[in-house]
């Protein structure tokens, strides 16, 4: 099939989730709510591989219909966590829970959780149909309903017509798509996804982003994705953990983790950022004024500050967050003196490397949005310019 | 490309001549008219036609197919299970002995194979006849039938089994349903070359056989030593025949096999 004929039939569905469920998301926070019973659970679930500790005496709640994400650099302990709700593998101390039953014991085809599969795992000798009702066959239903859940979900995923296919028949994103179908049709609790676009191109990543998020609530079903792929995570998830070596830093949504990192190494690991590193000298109120080496004296306004004067911190500045200019900024509480090393043009936007402070200084990252269509650059390499940033940009990072 | 020079054309042609021309020739003297075996008398299909009224000779090939067809059998049920579990079971203890134990009819020689089963059966006080000789054949065929599935089941993508157990399926099922017909023309294939094996053995089976149950090959040679027949020339024949299509299935299907893995 033609990939821009897919393209063309996707596009009223991806539009349709727009108009419809989002205020309803905005409102969905049951990680808020203390009444509330979560699907999943984790209660201090340690997983050891010999010597190494893969999963370190972690808890977790995953609420029902949540879309939940798991990011982490590679060997975080991701895909062990999702490999043991699956039932892959049994964790050495705790336990996990589904609707308030331990399942940690349960092998994995007698639990009501279902996983795609990295690799999609279809089955190569058996079509594309057969790969879908493969479940379905195994609950022993009636032949007429399977054949009926089968096609429903055909359509779903825009498979129709293609049943009969084998697997190797197919594009990439139809496999992935077959692959998701087959989890789905069994009706989960919960649908682990294992990076489950991570074998897309770019284009039909951000589409299938979409279309998995209209799934979920269209179906209402709780969606746990794993990955390393910090938009992906972003994009598609109501709340996301941040992962590594085994222990969770930080969960919360996306906009959280992004403005409000819990630490150096969340901050650092989910988008672009700068850290200064100095030396507090007034707290009065909410406004911090600290000391710092590479960008002289920074005020910052923080909720209930708990550093005190003599302190040293760490403050994380995000690259949009700085304001670029010749002229000297005259109202601004924070700015700083420097010179342009580089220039990292994006089409979107410009990513501007600046050094503060002289050849052994510190060099600032400041990303520019190129909001007319101009081709001659406000900016050009060595430049002097000024760094200026509000009191709310900077934050507070534990280390 | 490098011309193909006089020189490799004759090595090709030696090596094909040592290799064959006895075959060639044994095939050629079935047809022979004439009783004599070095001598031609012309074309004919008279010692087939006399082979079919050789009571004996019928018997032992009858005796023959059967005991490849049920060694062949337990052979490759167990080769199978064997290399499931050293391809399965990276670490449990004693595995690299079990490896060992698997592959050792491979090396072993055919005597010592032979003689060690006599002594056990007859310590065992086993009457030996038809049952002795398939308990013998699979033994030392397991080895091979092990090892053409192993092969197969290194190159085997796991999540496909953790995909099935994830979509409800118990391990019998997922056996059944993802695994066996994945592996299945590996296990074609070793169940093709256990037979092959059975068929063609003389010395296990001398060994290891009793009264009345004397198999093709020991009736062969016993007849080769009252002198060499155009009649045994034509057994030979349909031996050769039979062996070919065996091993050039069994080729085949590791071939396709081997395709289908990539």
């Amino acid at each position: 099939m033609d990939p821009r004929q897919e393209r063309q039939v996707s596009r009223p569905e991806a539009g349709g989730r727009r108009a419809s469920p989002g205020s309803v998301r905005r409102d969905f926070q049951p990680w808020n709510d203390p009444t509330a019973k979560p699907l999943v659970e984790f209660r201090n679930v340690t997983k050891r591989f010999g010597a190494v500790v893969a999963v370190d005496r972690l808890s977790l709640a995953i609420h029902q219909r949540e879309f939940f994400a798991l990011l982490g650099p590679s060997g975080c302990g991701k895909t062990t966590l999702m490999r043991m709700l699956a039932g892959f593998e049994q964790p050495d101390e705790g336990e996990i829970l589904l609707d308030g039953v331990d399942i940690t014991a349960v092998p994995p085809h007698k639990r009501p959780v279902n996983m795609m599969f990295q690799s999609y795992a279809l089955f190569p000798h058996l079509s594309v149909g057969d790969n879908i009702a493969y479940g379905l066959k195994r609950e022993g239903l009636p032949k007429a309903e399977i054949a009926a859940r089968v096609e429903a979900m055909l359509g779903r995923v825009r498979l129709k017509g293609m049943e009969k296919r084998r697997p190797d028949q197919l594009s990439g994103g139809q496999r992935q798509r077959v692959a998701l179908a087959r989890a789905l049709v069994k009706q989960p609790k919960l649908l682990l996804l294992d990076e489950p676009l991570g074998a897309l191109d770019k284009k039909l990543r951000e589409e299938t982003q979409y279309e998995l998020m209209d799934l979920q609530a269209d179906l209402g079903l709780t969606f746990m994705v794993v990955t390393h792929d910090q938009d992906e995570a972003m994009t598609m998830a109501d709340r996301m953990a941040v992962m590594d070596h085994g222990r969770l830093l930080q969960i919360a949504p996306p906009d959280l983790i992004y403005e409000a990192p819990a630490s150096r190494f969340v901050a650092e690991f989910v988008g672009d950022i700068n850290l200064i590193e100095g030396r507090v000298t007034a707290v009065a109120g909410d406004l911090v004024t600290l000391e710092s080496k590479s960008a002289g004296v920074i005020e910052l306004d923080e909720d209930a500050p708990s550093c005190r004067p003599g302190d040293a911190i760490t403050v994380g500045l995000r690259p949009e967050k700085i304001a670029l200019s010749h002229d000297e900024p005259g109202q601004a509480n924070n700015k700083v003196a420097g010179e342009i090393w580089d220039i990292g043009y994006l089409g979107d936007m410009t990513m501007v490397q600046v050094m503060v402070g002289g050849d052994q200084g510190k060099l600032f990252k400041v990303s520019l949005t190129n909001r007319t269509r101009r081709i001659e650059r406000p900016f050009a390499w060595e430049d002097k310019v000024w760094l200026s940033w509000d009191v709310e940009a900077g934050m507070v990072l534990a280390s | 490309m490098r011309r193909f020079g006089a020189f490799h054309l004759a090595a090709l042609v030696a090596g094909f001549a040592f290799l064959y021309l006895p075959i060639v020739a044994l095939i050629a003297y079935s047809f022979n008219a004439s009783r004599l075996v070095t001598l031609w008398g012309g074309f004919s299909t008279h010692w087939y036609g006399a082979l079919m009224r050789n009571q004996p000779l019928l018997d032992a090939a009858w005796l023959t197919i059967r005991v490849a067809l049920v060694s062949a059998t337990l052979a490759t049920v167990l080769g199978t299970l064997a290399a499931l579990a050293l391809a399965r079971y990276r670490v449990f203890v004693g595995r690299t002995l079990f490896s060992g134990m698997v592959m050792a009819p491979l090396v072993m020689p055919e005597v010592i194979t032979g003689l060690s089963l006599l002594l056990l059966f007859v310590a065992g006080d086993v009457e030996r006849g038809y049952w002795t000789v398939i308990i013998a054949h699979a033994t030392f065929s397991l080895g091979f039938a092990c090892i053409v599935v192993q092969a197969r089941l290194a190159g085997f993508d796991r999540s496909l089994e953790e995909a099935a157990r994830d979509l409800g399926a118990t391990p019998m099922e997922t056996f059944a349903t993802v695994t066996l017909p994945l592996i299945w023309p590996a296990v074609a294939a070793a169940w093709m070359l256990a037979f092959t094996l059975s068929l063609d053995d003389l010395v296990i089976a001398s060994f290891t056989t009793g009264p009345g149950a004397t198999t093709l090959p020991m009736r062969l040679y016993s007849a080769i030593r009252l002198g060499v027949t155009p009649e045994i020339n034509a057994a030979c024949t349909i031996m050769i025949a039979a062996v070919a299509v065996a091993v050039i299935g069994a080729s085949l299907l590791m071939k396709r096999d081997a395709l289908a893995g990539r």
